[in-house]
């Protein structure tokens, strides 16, 4: 298959422009959007692909629709994704909710812009944490990562995919108009290279009855999608293995709630990715993702040449959240720091899972400019 | 007409396992939903071909009743889920069974966009003028002085006309009976079904227990009686003085016209996309 950008080499690109293009070598062929700062360049460069990879490029009256839209396909048998920043994925928390519910494969990626409302259309920000993991209401997980480069959003844009498809689940890939807007090298390899995975079908009519069911005790069920003659219903109500509305059975919610929170939770090993940079001696912890984190290293490295043990957790995924890993972390070094450019939030998450066995302490920094190298050293000196 | 008796159809189409239907007695629902699975039964179209979809509300549960594929959306977004599955899969044939709440007050947006777009679909319109699942509030639908919760003085606010609406926003094929009009409303869906583009058949159809009672008609017949004074067929209706038709509701064919609908368009998009892009593929 030929494709309308280069591949097998590195080209210099947008963050926005590397997503939209592995979005396509990932299988994506329908993609739903609505314009908004600063994250149109993906929907711009789809509008332009996907005509020619024979898929679906298509403007939606709002962000509330294209998530419909991207859900609506997936159940039509395409990988679907669609692109947005903290104001429309506010729109988008109701059918992100259904599409946990109904266990559809969709990835949505926001471009974190300053917030709350609309904010600073055109500057970065990492405010969006929370409302990606909690913004939709009722009791729920899903993935969320979290890329630092131009090259890591690229890659991270096909392991969304891949996990989306693998587990049934929406996916969020949680960037900022840093990268978004920022060039980069990127190294796109050949498309044969590219491990790509697809749900999981039916084998028959038989498996195809219960498309909640966790009928091969992996916790994920077989995804009956329409026109193959399954007659399969989906309902963002309570439903049992069948599908079939139980709005008031307690014991039907808590299996149905429980088993897809579990087949997360269960599977945190291969969900979670993150990075390390000196750690393994570190008396001194910096936890961060994201855009911050390129400033991160730099400051371990500074603070590693001034004698302080300084090390880096550079967290690739941001949920699931492995607070174990966290609390290892915390019985090794003194004191933990987390950049980030909010007023906390993973912060907490990082609290958490610290369990009291060493001091947390945020590095806040909001208005959009990113943390300097320098704004994590000082604090971190002033606390030695 | 030959019409099969009703239990053929039930034993054809619905799912068994999913009856009884939520519907309260005297509900129009079913009738509307009959008149859909004959006019599918008598054009013989193929179920596995055919995706129903569904926003919120009491005629948002068909899709659950009937035995083919469905997807039971989110309030008043089912025609922009039914936009990805059409687009995804061209070959499927999309009905969307909806309320007037629906489709006219929280979906009111997609509703007009999708029509723009002309994406094939046939919604099957059930307007009872009120919002029958959540216990009898006052619609976009209800008619000035009209009784609602929430308007329990009569309704002060002015009524869309979904059916006008529809045609002026484009769609391709757009009736409006009430569900008492039973041979109009098959041969309408069977028409709706058989076209491309957006295709609509509205129901006037009676909710006695939510709406029916707080308006001085506790039970369906009463309230088909009071359709029957309240419409207007279109070829009258167009002699009538603006004055006689207030408070009226115009029945009828509003359009029947052939402009290309979405999914060709785009295919159409995507050949244009490839020429100008020297692009073979």
């Amino acid at each position: 298959m030929k494709y309308p950008f280069p591949v097998g080499r590195s080209d210099f690109i947008q963050g926005d422009e590397a997503i939209a293009r592995a979005a396509i070598l990932a299988g994506c062929r329908f993609y739903a959007g609505y314009p908004i700062t600063p994250a149109s360049e993906i929907f711009e460069a789809m509008a332009l692909y996907m005509p020619l990879v024979d898929g679906v490029s298509i403007q939606m009256e709002d962000e509330l629709a294209s998530m419909a839209a991207i859900i609506g396909a997936s159940w039509a048998g395409a990988k679907a994704m669609t692109a947005t920043s903290g104001p429309g994925f506010s729109l988008m928390q109701e059918n992100l909710g259904y599409a946990i519910m109904t266990e559809t494969p969709v990835v949505v990626v926001d471009v974190q812009r300053g917030g709350p409302s609309t904010g600073q259309p055109t500057l970065g920000a990492q405010g969006d944490v929370m409302q990606s993991i909690w913004g939709t209401h009722g009791d729920h997980s899903l993935i969320v990562l979290t890329p630092a480069t131009v090259q890591e959003a690229f890659d991270m844009t096909i392991r969304a995919f891949n996990l989306a498809e693998k587990y049934r689940t929406p996916v969020v890939l949680l960037t900022d108009a840093e990268i978004a807007h920022m060039r980069e090298r990127v190294y796109t390899p050949n498309p044969e290279d590219i491990e790509l995975v697809y749900r999981k079908l039916p084998a028959n009519k038989e498996e195809a009855q219960y498309p909640f069911g966790n009928i091969h005790g992996d916790m994920i069920p077989p995804m009956p999608i329409f026109g193959k003659g399954y007659r399969t219903y989906v309902t963002g109500l309570t439903h049992d293995e069948k599908g079939r509305p139980k709005t008031v059975d307690a014991e039907v919610h808590e299996r149905l709630i429980r088993r897809i929170i579990d087949k997360l939770e269960k599977n945190k090993e291969d969900i979670i990715a993150y990075e390390t940079f000196d750690l393994d001696d570190a008396e001194i912890a910096i936890i961060s993702y994201g855009i911050v984190a390129r400033s991160a290293i730099r400051a371990v490295k500074r603070l590693r040449e001034e004698g302080i043990k300084a090390g880096l957790l550079k967290l690739n995924t941001i949920w699931p959240f492995d607070f174990e890993m966290i609390e290892g972390i915390a019985e090794q070094v003194n004191r933990i720091y987390v950049p980030e450019m909010n007023l906390g939030q993973v912060y907490h998450l990082v609290k958490e899972g610290a369990n009291g066995k060493a001091e947390v302490e945020l590095i806040p920094k909001i208005g959009g400019e990113i943390h300097t190298p320098m704004d994590i050293i000082e604090r971190v000196k002033r606390g030695v | 007409m030959y019409l099969k008796c009703a239990y053929e159809i039930r034993e054809k189409y619905l799912r068994k396992d999913m009856l009884p239907t939520i519907f309260c007695p005297g509900c129009g629902i079913g009738s509307a939903l009959q008149y859909t699975l004959r006019a599918i039964d008598d054009l013989g179209l193929n179920p596995d071909e055919i995706v129903w979809v569904s926003g919120i509300g009491c005629s948002s549960r068909v899709p659950g009743f009937v035995n083919f594929d469905g997807l039971h959306t989110t309030h008043g977004r089912a025609l922009a889920f039914a936009t990805g599955i059409k687009l995804a899969n061209p070959d499927l044939k999309v009905i969307a069974f909806m309320g007037d709440g629906d489709t006219a007050a929280i979906g009111g947006n997609h509703f007009i966009h999708a029509i723009r777009r002309n994406l094939d679909i046939t919604v099957i319109l059930i307007n009872n003028f009120t919002y029958g699942m959540t216990g009898g509030q006052v619609a976009p639908t209800t008619l000035k002085g009209l009784r609602g919760t929430t308007a329990p003085y009569g309704q002060f606010e002015n009524p869309f006309d979904i059916a006008e609406l529809a045609v002026a926003a484009g769609a391709n094929y757009v009736a409006r009976w009430s569900v008492f009009n039973y041979l109009q409303g098959i041969n309408s869906i069977k028409k709706a079904l058989q076209k491309e583009g957006f295709t609509l058949v509205e129901f006037l159809s009676p909710c006695p227990i939510s709406f029916g009672r707080r308006n001085r008609m506790k039970t369906a017949p009463e309230l088909l009686r009071w359709y029957q004074k309240i419409t207007v067929p279109l070829s009258k209706a167009k002699k009538m003085p603006p004055e006689e038709l207030e408070g009226k509701i115009v029945i009828g064919e509003f359009v029947d016209r052939d402009r290309p609908g979405l999914a060709r368009e785009y295919e159409e998009y995507k050949k244009r996309a490839k020429k100008m892009m020297g692009w073979e593929g």
